[in-house]
């Protein structure tokens, strides 16, 4: 009992570390996904207004003279503290429907100094949009404290005007795309890591042993090279003025320089060229631990080379088969500075978008949404490998 | 040797050429006395070394690489080692769920974790900063140190531990004299993994960093990203030199700490 109590006392110095500076601002950033933080201190009256209408058509007069009270307070606020409430909220609704970002403030304007007649007359004056439900909608989807809106998005789904999902916008519904691609492109650079991994991970675990710590070198000086330096060889190599495009023309092979760079076979040759040593390395420890006596004596009872390696050497090699395949698609998931790098635009994968709307438009909700996405990804990769293959198998070099 | 047989060393040959070839062709273009990225060269100069030297982009650079590593080695070493340390001493409940966590940062696309900590560190001041920088470093290093003590923690017979306790050695003692110098050699190569890995790091370090504290691989990207000089190309040496130097230091502990097992 007391060495539990002492080995857990050594564990939590780095467990509260990585509390603090990883699962919960991980967990903090994720929890944005469904947070609805901008429009319901901007909107309290008219979302309260908005509470049990049907959504088939504009909502009453109720909705409209909340929404202006709403607006003239927030305005007030944002004047009184130098903040921008209302361009916030005006940026999370234009997220929902393009026109929200120039809608809400020039309303908000427009309605501050007093006038004559009723609320709705005089909305319907400043944008006709106001008579139709979608601004409406958007506003109530927006209404937090929790809501599904950035989850569905990052699927292209949507919840129309009366509360029930269906497809997307189609200007707004990329993102299935975007996963595909992700997926696709991890895919081919697995594919393509195991085709020439397995080979090379054979050649070295079967070679004279002379031989072996030099074909190591060559798997593991790549292995140590930082990937920003593989990346920057490769924009070198492939330049329109680079060293392949010279040599080619050197040869007189091409007349004009290729566009070799900015496309998806350079952000593949630059995957697979930074994630083949993590394939090679636990397929070569596999094969190193193999029982090479079960393979000699399948040859000795007359079965050919290639009988042998299907029916023997290769499902005993298949743990570090799988443990490659994990490491190598996982990673490549999560790939941003080389496709941002080599890529153009249609190359780039979902880490770039998470990226996209952190910096440029600090969409923090699709940040996260998208972000969900891909760690759901890695999630249902890591499990297909514990029901395939199993964790305590998983070996390493 | 059958056909088969050589075919295979050929289409091995080839992969480990596509692996070492593209960095080994690029790097002579740093001693370019031209400015162009193709050869044939020129000639031959230092220019673009004496340039990297002198950059106020470059060398500050350089050297934030290094605290920033070194910082990160350091602390990712001391909770790792710890951390491995209880791992592997008692099966306590919650072992395999505090094994998990450890290892997430390994799992975790980085891109996510360098979101979520510019979102996190801007409220408390740690973003642009040094000390957040390492921090996030240190959290991506600590698995690798973890896995690196926990082997080398396999090859310790824990009985000594129990001689020198019933010598009248305190457990503290007892680890400090008796544990530590036999696994320091898996302790070392687990701190230069994490100082790798900060060396290496790119993602985090483009969303964390503030002017002062540019890395040399953030300096890259954004000099891939701009406009392409060969001063690039020797940073890039510099790089690859450290890496070189890296892997050498791992190899020779991984020997000793091999031969201090038999």
């Amino acid at each position: 009992m007391r060495g539990r109590l002492a080995a857990a006392a050594l564990v939590a110095p780095l467990l509260l570390f990585l509390l603090a500076v990883f699962v919960l601002p991980i967990g903090a950033f994720l929890l944005r996904a469904v947070g609805e933080p901008d429009v319901p201190p901007v909107l309290p009256r008219t979302l309260a207004a908005l509470d049990g209408w049907d959504g088939k058509a504009a909502p009453g007069e109720a909705a409209f003279a909340a929404l202006v009270e709403d607006l003239r307070a927030a305005r007030e606020r944002d004047r009184a503290n130098g903040e921008g409430e209302v361009a916030r909220a005006a940026a999370r609704l234009n997220n929902d429907w393009p026109g929200f970002r120039s809608l809400l403030p020039m309303t908000a304007r427009r309605v501050a100094p007093p006038f004559e007649g009723g609320a709705r007359e005089k909305l319907l004056d400043l944008a006709e949009e106001w008579g139709t439900p979608t601004p409406w909608a958007a506003i109530r989807r927006a209404a937090g404290p929790v809501s599904d809106f950035h989850l569905l998005a990052v699927l292209d789904l949507k919840r129309d005007s009366t509360g029930s999902i269906g497809a997307a916008p189609p200007e707004q519904a990329i993102f299935r795309g975007i996963l595909w691609r992700t997926l696709w492109i991890g895919a081919l650079a697995t594919l393509a890591c195991l085709a020439i991994g397995y080979p090379l991970a054979w050649l070295i675990a079967t070679a004279p042993p002379r031989a072996v710590p030099w074909l190591l070198a060559g798997v593991l000086l790549p292995f140590w090279t930082s990937l920003i330096v593989r990346t920057a060889a490769w924009t070198v190599l492939l330049q329109r003025e680079g060293v392949v495009n010279a040599a080619l023309q050197a040869l007189q092979l091409t007349a004009g320089p290729l566009p070799l760079l900015f496309n998806r076979g350079a952000v593949l040759l630059g995957m697979v060229h930074i994630l083949l040593p993590f394939m090679v390395l636990p397929i070569y420890a596999s094969l190193r631990a193999l029982d090479w006596r079960l393979p000699r004596a399948a040859l000795s009872l007359g079965a050919s080379p290639w009988r042998t390696f299907l029916r023997i050497s290769l499902p005993l090699s298949l743990p570090g088969v799988g443990a490659g395949c994990l490491l190598v698609f996982i990673q490549a998931l999560g790939f941003y500075v080389t496709p941002a790098l080599l890529g153009g635009a249609n190359d780039q994968m979902i880490p770039y978008f998470v990226a996209f709307y952190a910096t440029r438009t600090v969409n923090w909700g699709m940040a996260a949404a998208l972000s969900l996405l891909l760690l759901a990804a890695v999630a249902v990769v890591v499990g297909i490998y514990g029901r395939l293959v199993g964790f305590s198998r998983m070996r390493t070099a | 040797m059958r056909p088969a047989r050589i075919l295979l060393w050929a289409f091995g040959l080839l992969a480990l050429l596509f692996l070492v070839a593209p960095v080994l062709a690029v790097l002579p273009l740093s001693f370019s006395a031209g400015s162009f990225l193709s050869y044939p060269l020129p000639g031959l100069s230092l220019r673009w070394y004496a340039d990297f030297w002198t950059s106020s982009f470059w060398l500050p650079a350089l050297w934030n690489s290094l605290r920033i590593g070194t910082g990160a080695a350091l602390l990712a070493g001391t909770l790792g080692t710890l951390a491995a340390f209880g791992l592997w001493r008692a099966r306590f409940p919650g072992r395999m769920l505090v094994l998990a966590v450890a290892m997430a940062p390994m799992v975790v696309p980085a891109i996510v974790v360098a979101v979520a900590l510019l979102l996190a560190f801007g409220p408390l001041g740690l973003s642009n900063s040094f000390t957040g920088l390492v921090l996030a470093h240190a959290t991506l290093g600590a698995p690798f140190v973890v896995v690196t003590v926990l082997a080398a923690l396999e090859q310790f017979d824990p009985v000594q531990l129990r001689a020198a306790a019933a010598c009248g050695a305190s457990p503290v003692r007892a680890f400090r004299r008796i544990c530590l110098p036999q696994i320091l050699p898996g302790v070392a190569a687990g701190a230069l993994f994490a100082f790798a890995t900060s060396l290496d790091e790119v993602t985090v370090t483009l969303f964390l960093a503030g002017p002062a504290q540019r890395t040399l691989p953030r300096q890259m990207f954004s000099g891939l990203n701009d406009q392409l000089s060969l001063t690039i190309m020797a940073a890039a040496m510099v790089m690859v030199l450290l890496s070189v130097l890296l892997l050498l230091a791992v190899t020779l502990l991984r020997r000793r700490g091999e031969a201090s097992s038999r």
